[in-house]
């Protein structure tokens, strides 16, 4: 994927060598290794034993539980969470939900309507990269992960509440 | 007051210098007018019919002194010497210019203020009564979990986002004096058997096209859940409440939807995973926000003042005052006064000017503990007046235009700012706000009137909360025609009920006729001093419906 923010070495960069890509989950692709397929697409590939958790990424819509993708959270390298308008805030939530609840520890991806504005936000409910919209730059969108960080409640990124942190001062 | 530590400072200035930014590039051309909305929204930003509109949050409606100058200020340097105070204990500066926001946000982080989350879908500005601390019927002091609330939703990652905003109010007393029932989410915190702090969860209440009074959900949760229980109710709702149509957005349809048990067992579920962990609040907490609302150094003054109680029977029209607009207070010695700002038909309800507000400030520095709340029927309060002090305190408000006496009688009317400046509706309510004051000015009748609730809304979003007023009025278009229906019965706090409606509409000049009609009606019918609301109660509407429209032919018999 281009214009695609990630983290190496704990540091934000804009990923250059992002192998991902998003198909159709008909399109006739023989190898669907590094292929993001969308649910319930997905599921049918891997039914039809056209491609292995371990090497094909999952795009959930915002409408989708995540709890699906329990049989193979242990397995999937990326999970995909569609925007699809910067103003609907359910991938939040499911995102919160599957780093706290179903413990998936894989690469957490933004796609869709995704701006620099809310990047901090992502990252703190469990995104670790960020396909910025295309008529955006992610080397401008960047900036949006490095401003002030501090929020009072706790948060995937930040499981301690503020004031549990402010005890221990 | 709660003092902003490290922390809090750090966030609000942060908020400005990130505002800035955000504005720098929107003048540039760098953010859509489309991508800018939201993050202006989310800073309290409107664009109106003429000019922005900026709504500070005062969080549960608790200012000092200082702040009330700064807001003083704003109104005189960036604004046109004035503030409207909301019913959601807020102020709004109505001309403002995209270009001075930073500036104005920076001088509120200096003052420990902010605009954050008071617009947008994301948790509004919590609310709490306004005598909260001094009340003499209140159980437990709402105002440490309300500022608990306060920090936990500012910026709270997961939930700036939701299908639609939502208010949150908390309340403590025999008397609901916050409107805990028409808000998303409702807390009434009582004490439990062994003392212990308790709330009741009520949830999907709201007012707007579909008025709702909201449910229990849950009775008895100890105050160490409340932030895991918000956040499940707000991951529910978050994740299945309706997007695809703005009107069905609100967490109340989704509740009414599911039917509140489907709903509570979907919260439940939800909380069960998250309740006992980080996010349980402690007791180290709440001791250290609780510090910032510990009671200020009353003096021990005996009940009875010689001197008050001379003054009272002197001065008939100081005692009307002190009758409507004081309360009575938890330590002896002590009142709480309400100061008006609905001197009738030369001012709209809720507005103040910069001069009114210094003087203010200045009068809580010189008598009380330069504390001042903000109340959702948008007047303000002095919560800690020693009696003593009533007589010259009076006679300072009444230099400024501020002691009218009129509260929770009919002219203490609740009015939305409607066309005049707001792009959402679709009739000027202030016209007819001042039409109904102007009728209505006679403090005699007033008074031998009664309590009466009147609220005013400019189209069916419902600021003037027109659904719990005792008499309600809803500004309707048809055919590019100002029509207002009225609704009757409607009332807030512990008997909260939405007013049902009495008739077809009227044109705005005649709302006036409709009322003394309808106020007649009332006069005609009570009993003793039965008050307009359980008038109506008892008699169900039929007689006002008489009364507000008589028939057609005596009509023209009697022309």
């Amino acid at each position: 994927m281009n214009n695609t923010i990630g983290y190496r070495q704990g540091k934000a960069c804009i990923l250059t060598d992002d192998a991902w890509e998003l198909v159709n989950a008909d399109t006739a692709v023989d190898n669907l290794d590094s292929k993001v397929l969308a649910w319930p697409g997905w599921q049918e590939q891997l039914e039809a034993g056209r491609l292995r958790p371990e090497t094909s990424a999952v795009l959930l819509g915002p409408d989708v539980d995540p709890d699906v993708l329990a049989p193979w959270i242990d397995r999937l390298p990326l999970i995909a969470l569609q925007f699809p308008r910067f103003m609907d805030g359910r991938a939040y939530s499911q995102a919160s939900l599957l780093r706290t609840r179903l413990g998936y520890t894989g690469d957490l991806r933004a796609m869709g309507d995704v701006l620099r504005d809310q990047l901090l936000l992502m990252r703190h409910c469990g995104f670790t990269s960020f396909c910025v919209r295309a008529d955006k730059r992610a080397s401008d969108a960047i900036k949006g992960l490095s401003e002030f960080d501090q929020i009072y409640a706790r948060s995937v990124a930040s499981p301690e509440p503020l004031y549990r942190r402010r005890e221990r001062v | 007051m709660y003092k902003y530590d490290e922390y809090d400072h750090a966030l609000v200035q942060a908020r400005v210098a990130q505002f800035r930014d955000q504005v720098a590039r929107r003048l540039s051309g760098e953010l859509s007018e489309e991508e800018f909305l939201p993050l202006r929204l989310q800073n309290g930003l409107y664009l109106q019919k003429h000019a922005y509109m900026l709504r500070v949050a005062i969080p549960y409606g608790t200012l000092s002194s200082q702040q009330l100058r700064t807001l003083a200020r704003i109104a005189e340097q960036f604004d046109r010497g004035y503030g409207h105070f909301s019913t959601r204990q807020n102020i709004q500066f109505n001309w403002i210019e995209l270009e001075q926001v930073p500036d104005i946000l920076q001088l509120l982080a200096d003052n420990e203020m902010h605009a954050i989350q008071t617009s947008g879908n994301c948790v509004r500005n919590i609310t709490t009564e306004a005598y909260a601390g001094v009340a003499a019927d209140e159980l437990i002091d709402p105002r440490p979990l309300a500022e608990i609330l306060r920090q936990w939703s500012t910026v709270n990652p997961e939930f700036l986002f939701l299908p639609r905003k939502f208010k949150i109010a908390i309340s403590s007393s025999e008397q609901d004096r916050a409107a805990v029932r028409s808000h998303d989410i409702g807390l009434y915190l009582y004490p439990g058997d062994g003392g212990e702090k308790r709330l009741r969860v009520m949830v999907g209440g709201g007012l707007g096209r579909t008025p709702i009074l909201n449910q229990t959900l849950r009775e008895d949760l100890p105050w160490q859940h409340l932030l895991t229980y918000v956040e499940a109710v707000l991951r529910v709702y978050n994740r299945h409440g309706r997007r695809d149509n703005k009107y069905k957005a609100r967490i109340k349809i989704l509740v009414k939807a599911l039917g509140i048990e489907a709903f509570a067992r979907e919260v439940e579920q939800e909380w069960e995973q998250i309740r006992d962990g980080a996010a349980e609040l402690t007791m180290a907490e709440y001791h250290r926000v609780a510090k910032g609302f510990q009671p200020p150094a009353y003096e021990g003054l005996s009940a009875i003042d010689p001197e008050y109680g001379a003054w009272l029977a002197r001065d008939p029209a100081f005692a009307t005052w002190v009758q409507n607009n004081t309360r009575p207070h938890k330590v002896p010695g002590y009142a709480s006064v309400a100061v008006s700002t609905k001197p009738g038909a030369v001012s709209p309800p809720g507005d103040m000017t910069a001069q009114q507000m210094q003087t203010l400030a200045d009068l809580a520095d010189l008598y009380g503990f330069a504390e001042i709340r903000v109340a959702h029927e948008q007047n303000l309060v002095l919560p800690d007046i020693r009696k003593h002090d009533l007589y010259v305190l009076w006679q300072s408000l009444q230099d400024v235009g501020l002691a009218t006496p009129n509260i929770g009688l009919l002219t203490d009317l609740i009015a939305c700012p409607g066309g005049d400046y707001c792009n959402l509706a679709s009739t000027r309510s202030l016209p007819v706000a001042r039409a109904i004051q102007e009728r209505f000015d006679n403090l005699d009748f007033l008074h031998d009137l009664g309590p009466i609730s009147l609220n005013i809304s400019g189209c069916v979003n419902a600021c003037g909360h027109h659904h719990i007023g005792n008499i309600g009025i809803l500004g309707l278009d048809k055919n590019g025609e100002e029509y207002f229906q009225i609704t009757i019965g409607g009332a807030q706090g512990k008997d909260s009920a939405l007013g049902r409606v009495i008739g077809r509409a009227f044109q705005a000049e005649e709302v006036p006729d409709a009322i003394e009609r309808l106020l007649t009606t009332y006069l005609e019918y009570r009993e003793a001093d039965e008050h307009f609301v359980h008038c109506i109660q008892r008699l169900g509407l039929a007689p006002f419906k008489e009364g507000v429209y008589p028939q057609q032919p005596s009509v023209e018999a009697s022309a």
